[in-house]
């Protein structure tokens, strides 16, 4: 009896000493934190990507608490999150952000194995930074992807892949969050963080960086621009505009016209639309019309079958060549009748709400052309 | 026998060359001319397109005093002014000129008449030193260092020797030792010369145990400059180093950087530079030659030759026999130190000491394994870094680290990467770190 | 040109060295200490080590092949070969042989391929099973057959008393005059002493060290440390009390040397830079004559080990090389 009392006793006592030393060293050194900052934090993706330009999310949502309390969130933005995430932090914040354009990474380089012949083995890290001091890579432009991958080891949200066959990046738009990392891990700036224009989410682009004159860019990569200026003759907008031997599109200026694209003679100019995949639309203009016809008989076979309503006006406003990606949706239809792809004939609804907007320009240049 | 004191590897030595004499290579057809063959700011061109050049004209300025101006290897007409991949693979200014019959600038003089001290006593170090940075004299070991910079060390520091670096602790090449068994007397000359631009009294010419005729004729001939020393060195890699080289000659060891090797006392010159010290000073001839060993194990006819800048090295290996089917890697220098080059049509350079060539088993880069913590690159680092260390920091981007670890003290040597047992490409990440980590000191510095 | 050029950076030769060559040159400077222990121990001997190297080997390969999924497999590196043989030197060459095998599997599956497989583990394999085998079956992994009696024969299991629990029964009774038991020094040498499988010929082990110091596969820098520190210790000891054995006897008896030639100069486990492995080196010596004299088993060497392996990434931490040029000014 004694010995468990002593020991009760005992153990007792240590425990309320050490309750009492916890509790006074926890006063004496708590460190205050703005309790705001907590709150920012637990919207944010927590994905710690560093594309904010801050050290993780906590760093940014520290930073969001400063910059409100000094009146402004201007030139904060989680790339991750985008508005739907800088609205909630205002909300907390009690402040306004104004609309933000949505970004898409990009890759400046169409140097497939078919357009750009390797002419040395490159034998060393497979990184593209080491590959960069070591000469201009495998192939001979000095400007080109060096295909060792550094872009796809930086990104964390799965979003780009080497595609084997051209040994190129791919950026997969819907799941890019234009985080940046992947752009900072690429010695040689080819990809950029590119402004997608407005609601419509589409963006023309030049795909190459080499800036070496014509005749040499060319003998390196059949796929170079050789800075012709076609497209900055063909612009009616002052977007386009060729330096140092390399066209740029100017994507606050650009109005998606795709006169550019139908004027380069090297198809380096390149259509994106972040809402599927990259087509590729080197609408070359036989097979373009065949696409078209394509796409008309499996709109019409599609058209009858259509169970109800809501798509009717895809297939009417898009009686045009179909994009690629159109042309997966509309393949969708005949199926819908099966009712385990009701999950597709939610996506068809999504389109359909997304294109429910006046012909884009590229489209009704198509349209007056037949 | 003398040698510096940390780390170091021994090579084989494949000296293939050193029994063929010099011999003088054909002109180019058309001379290439990259503006960029020194460390520096680049030189600027003065030509233009239809100019008439002759031998030794100059055809591009310094472009700055860290630079060195580019003379004409050629007579003839400048075709254009252009661009060149030289050997870093990437696309750099240079001037062409079709070559048109061999017309030398009259100043120059070509007879082979020595001319000593003795013959000129009238010459002060400053016009020695004048004479160097107008001839575009630079570091031939390699590096390419403005020659005139070194010599004129900052305020605060007393040069005390001038070291000759004719070690050529590279394997395969062999165009110091040539150099040597057939231009003594004019080396001993540009030796003397060098001394009394940097006002110094003590001359050594460090020369490797492998090259015992090189050391055999240079301590007979310098019998004759009380002042001269000739030191033999144990055959070690990386010897020539500037700061392994002090310290195998003289026993000091230059502090991390950004300490010079005249911090302690020391200029290190390359055994070519001597030589072109001489045929500046003395004969007028500014630097548009040089001597360039051309080897390989499966070459037909390794050589060395005396080439005018400006010649392709395709040229040059043509001569030789031509390139051998079963050619894996051309490699423009030593194969410890040297670059790579994706393409042979690469001018010759002020700082291309020679083209080596391997064949496809040879050239091939071991399958990297696991490091298993050997030690054995530790041991081998000439620097007393760690490697293994340097490398696997530098891989994941903790650069704070490496820079904390001294990675600016890395001379690039490969040590660590010809002695690891598991093939691990550590001096491509170590350059990798390294490069990062100047471009965040400078950075830094730039802020202050 | 038909070929299209290598490109990669300097340097572009190499010297040959690969982590083969240094794993078997390992091995082949284990064969002596393998044929002296048949000649001591007979089949025993033989059977042991080729069960240990054999399972060693079959767990590192299945554990590559199907736990971590390599595509490049670390078998025939030599590495498991060297683990699976300096396990078997560390053990009686009377040992169940299902005991070996589990020994094996702690080796190679906990201490090995757990921490990430070749060049990434903690502790040496060999000596993390030998102490693991140690503490689950100490009756077995103590009971040492009687040497010299032929080989061709399978020893039984017989309790031979070794050099070190003569020591130990020495400290432990305060009488100097147990240690008169000891065998002399030159059986000692050879190795006609009870003890572990590999361990009791120190000549062949010393065979081994001058072969991989002559062939570069380790410096001296952690093998000498080791034996001076014990010859200066113990022999101190010696001095200020006899009850502790001769510096000779401590040398030459039990684990210390097969322990400071092969199992601390592993290199994975052992420091990086030559100040820090002398620093490792005194460590070891100083804690196993400690651990000798002072502890509960006749044995420190494998314990002194292992506890150092654990110090070493501190020590790589703390013992950087000499830079050049540091002390210049």
């Amino acid at each position: 009896m004694n010995v468990i009392l002593i020991a009760v006793i005992v153990l007792g006592a240590i425990g309320l000493i050490a309750a009492l030393v916890l509790f006074f060293v926890s006063k004496k050194f708590a460190v205050k934190e703005d309790p705001r900052i907590g709150q920012v934090s637990e919207v944010l993706p927590q994905a710690n990507c560093g594309g904010c330009g801050f050290p993780g999310c906590g760093g940014f949502a520290s930073a969001c608490v400063k910059a409100a309390d000094a009146g402004s969130l201007e030139g904060l933005l989680c790339p991750v999150g985008g508005q739907p995430v800088m609205e909630k932090v205002a909300s907390i914040l009690g402040m306004q952000v104004g609309a933000s354009a949505p970004k898409v990474a990009v890759v400046r380089c169409n140097g497939t194995c078919e357009n750009r012949p390797r002419v040395a083995v490159y034998d060393g890290v497979k990184s593209c930074r080491v590959a960069n001091t070591t000469c201009s890579g495998e192939t001979n432009c000095a400007y080109g992807c060096l295909g060792c991958g550094d872009c796809v080891a930086a990104c964390q949200f799965d979003a780009i892949k080497m595609n084997p066959v051209t040994g190129l990046p791919e950026v997969d738009a819907t799941k890019c969050t234009a985080c940046g990392a992947c752009a900072k891990a690429c010695p040689r700036n080819i990809i950029e963080i590119r402004i997608v224009s407005g609601d419509k989410k589409e963006a023309f682009y030049v795909e190459c960086m080499n800036k070496d004159k014509g005749a040499v860019a060319t003998k390196a990569c059949a796929a170079a621009c050789i800075a012709c200026m076609k497209c900055e003759k063909v612009c009616g907008f002052d977007a386009v505009h060729v330096e140092n031997n390399l066209a740029y599109i100017d994507p606050n200026k650009c109005q998606l016209c795709g006169e550019c694209e139908k004027a380069c003679p090297k198809q380096v100019i390149t259509f994106m639309d972040i809402n599927g995949k990259k087509p590729k639309p080197k609408l070359a203009a036989a097979p373009a019309a065949k696409t078209a016809a394509t796409a008309k008989a499996a709109t019409k076979a599609a058209a009858p079958k259509a169970p109800s309503t809501p798509r009717e006006p895809i297939i009417v406003k898009y009686d045009a060549p179909l994009l690629p990606s159109q042309q997966i949706v509309l393949a969708g239809t005949i199926d819908l009748d099966a009712p385990e792809k009701q999950e597709s004939a939610g996506k068809i609804a999504e389109i359909e709400h997304k294109y429910d907007a006046p012909l884009l320009p590229s489209q009704q240049i198509l349209l007056g052309g037949k | 026998m003398k040698t510096f004191r940390i780390g170091g590897v021994h090579p084989a030595e494949n000296k293939l060359s050193a029994a063929e004499p010099i011999k003088i290579a054909d002109l180019p057809k058309i001379a290439v001319f990259p503006m960029g063959q020194h460390i520096g700011a680049p030189a600027k061109p003065i030509v233009k397109k239809g100019d008439k050049v002759k031998v030794g004209q100059m055809i591009a300025e310094a472009g700055g005093f860290v630079s060195a101006p580019i003379f004409s290897s050629v007579s003839g007409t400048v075709l254009k002014v252009d661009t060149v991949v030289d050997a870093s693979g990437y696309a750099k200014p240079a001037v062409y000129i079709t070559v048109e019959g061999d017309e030398w600038d009259e100043a120059i003089d070509r007879s082979d008449k020595l001319v000593t001290l003795k013959d000129k006593p009238e010459l002060t170090g400053k016009e020695i030193i004048e004479k160097i940075q107008k001839a575009g004299i630079v570091g031939m070991g390699g590096a390419c260092f403005p020659c005139h910079v070194k010599l004129m060390p900052p305020p605060g520091s007393k040069p005390e020797w001038v070291i000759i670096n004719a070690v050529e602790c590279e394997p395969y090449l062999t165009a110091d030792h040539r150099l040597m068994l057939e231009k003594a007397d004019q080396i001993l000359v540009g030796v003397s010369l060098l001394m009394k631009a940097a006002n110094v009294n003590k001359g050594y010419i460090g020369i490797e145990s492998n090259k015992p005729d090189a050391i055999k004729l240079m301590q007979e001939k310098v019998s004759a400059y009380p002042n001269i020393e000739v030191v033999p060195l144990k055959v070690k890699y990386p010897q020539g180093g500037e700061k392994q080289l002090i310290d195998a000659v003289v026993g000091r060891q230059v502090p991390a950087p950004p300490a010079l090797p005249v911090s302690v006392g020391a200029i290190i010159q390359n055994v070519g530079t001597a030589y072109a010290v001489y045929e500046a000073v003395m004969k007028n001839k500014p630097l548009f030659e040089r001597v360039v060993t051309v080897t390989g194990k499966s070459l037909k006819q390794p050589s060395n030759f005396l080439t005018r800048m400006g010649t392709p090295m395709s040229q040059l290996i043509d001569a030789c026999g031509g390139l051998p089917e079963d050619t894996g890697k051309v490699i423009g220098g030593g194969p410890m130190m040297g670059k790579a080059l994706m393409n042979i049509e690469v001018p010759i350079c002020k700082g291309s000491s020679g083209v080596l060539i391997m064949n496809d088993k040879e050239a091939r880069r071991g399958e990297p394994q696991p490091c298993i913590r050997c030690a054995k690159c530790v041991s081998a680092c000439p620097m007393g870094l760690e490697p293994y260390l340097l490398a696997t920091c530098s891989g994941n981007g903790m650069w704070e680290k490496v820079e904390a670890e001294d990675i600016t003290s890395c001379i690039e040597c490969g040590s660590c990467q010809f002695t690891c047992p598991s093939n691990r490409p550590m001096l491509d990440l170590i350059r990798l770190g390294k490069s990062t980590v100047m471009g965040i000191i400078r950075a830094r510095n730039a802020k202050k | 040109m038909a070929n299209k050029l290598i490109v990669s950076l300097s340097p572009h030769v190499h010297s040959n060295d690969t982590v083969q060559k240094n794993m078997y040159g390992v091995c082949i400077a284990l064969l002596p200490a393998l044929v002296c222990s048949f000649v001591i121990f007979g089949v025993g001997a033989i059977t042991v080590t080729a069960v240990s190297v054999a399972s060693c080997v079959f767990f590192e390969w299945a554990i590559n092949k199907y736990l971590m999924k390599n595509d490049k497999p670390t078998v025939t590196d030599g590495s498991a070969i060297l683990t699976g043989l300096l396990l078997a030197f560390n053990v009686p060459s009377n040992l169940p042989l299902w005991i070996m095998i589990v020994g094996a599997l702690f080796a190679i599956g906990v201490v090995k391929m757990t921490f990430g497989g070749l060049g990434c583990n903690l502790f040496n394999p060999a000596l993390a099973g030998r102490a693991f085998l140690l503490i689950s079956f100490p009756v077995q992994m103590t009971t040492w057959p009687v040497p010299m009696q032929g080989f061709g024969t399978y020893l039984d299991a017989e309790t031979a008393a070794t050099p070190l629990s003569i020591m130990k029964a020495a400290v432990k009774a305060g009488d100097a005059s147990i240690l008169e038991q000891l065998p002399n020094a030159m059986d000692m040498l050879v190795g006609r002493t009870g003890g572990c499988l590999g361990e009791v010929s120190a000549l062949a082990i010393i065979v081994g060290l001058i072969f991989m110091l002559a062939k570069k596969i380790i410096t001296w820098h952690i093998p000498v440390s080791i034996i001076v520190t014990v010859l200066v210790f113990s022999g101190l000891m010696n001095l200020a009390n006899p009850v502790y054995a001769s510096p000779v006897a401590e040398l030459l008896s039990g684990g210390l040397l097969l322990g400071a030639v092969f199992m601390a100069t592993d290199y994975v486990t052992s420091p990086m830079s030559k100040k820090g492995q002398l620093i490792y080196g005194v460590a070891i010596g100083f804690l196993t004559v400690v651990i000798r004299t002072f502890g509960a088993y006749p044995e420190g060497m494998s314990f002194a080990i292992l506890i150092m392996n654990a110090f070493t990434p501190l020590i790589n931490n703390y013992c950087k090389p000499k830079r050049f040029g540091e002390v210049a000014k």
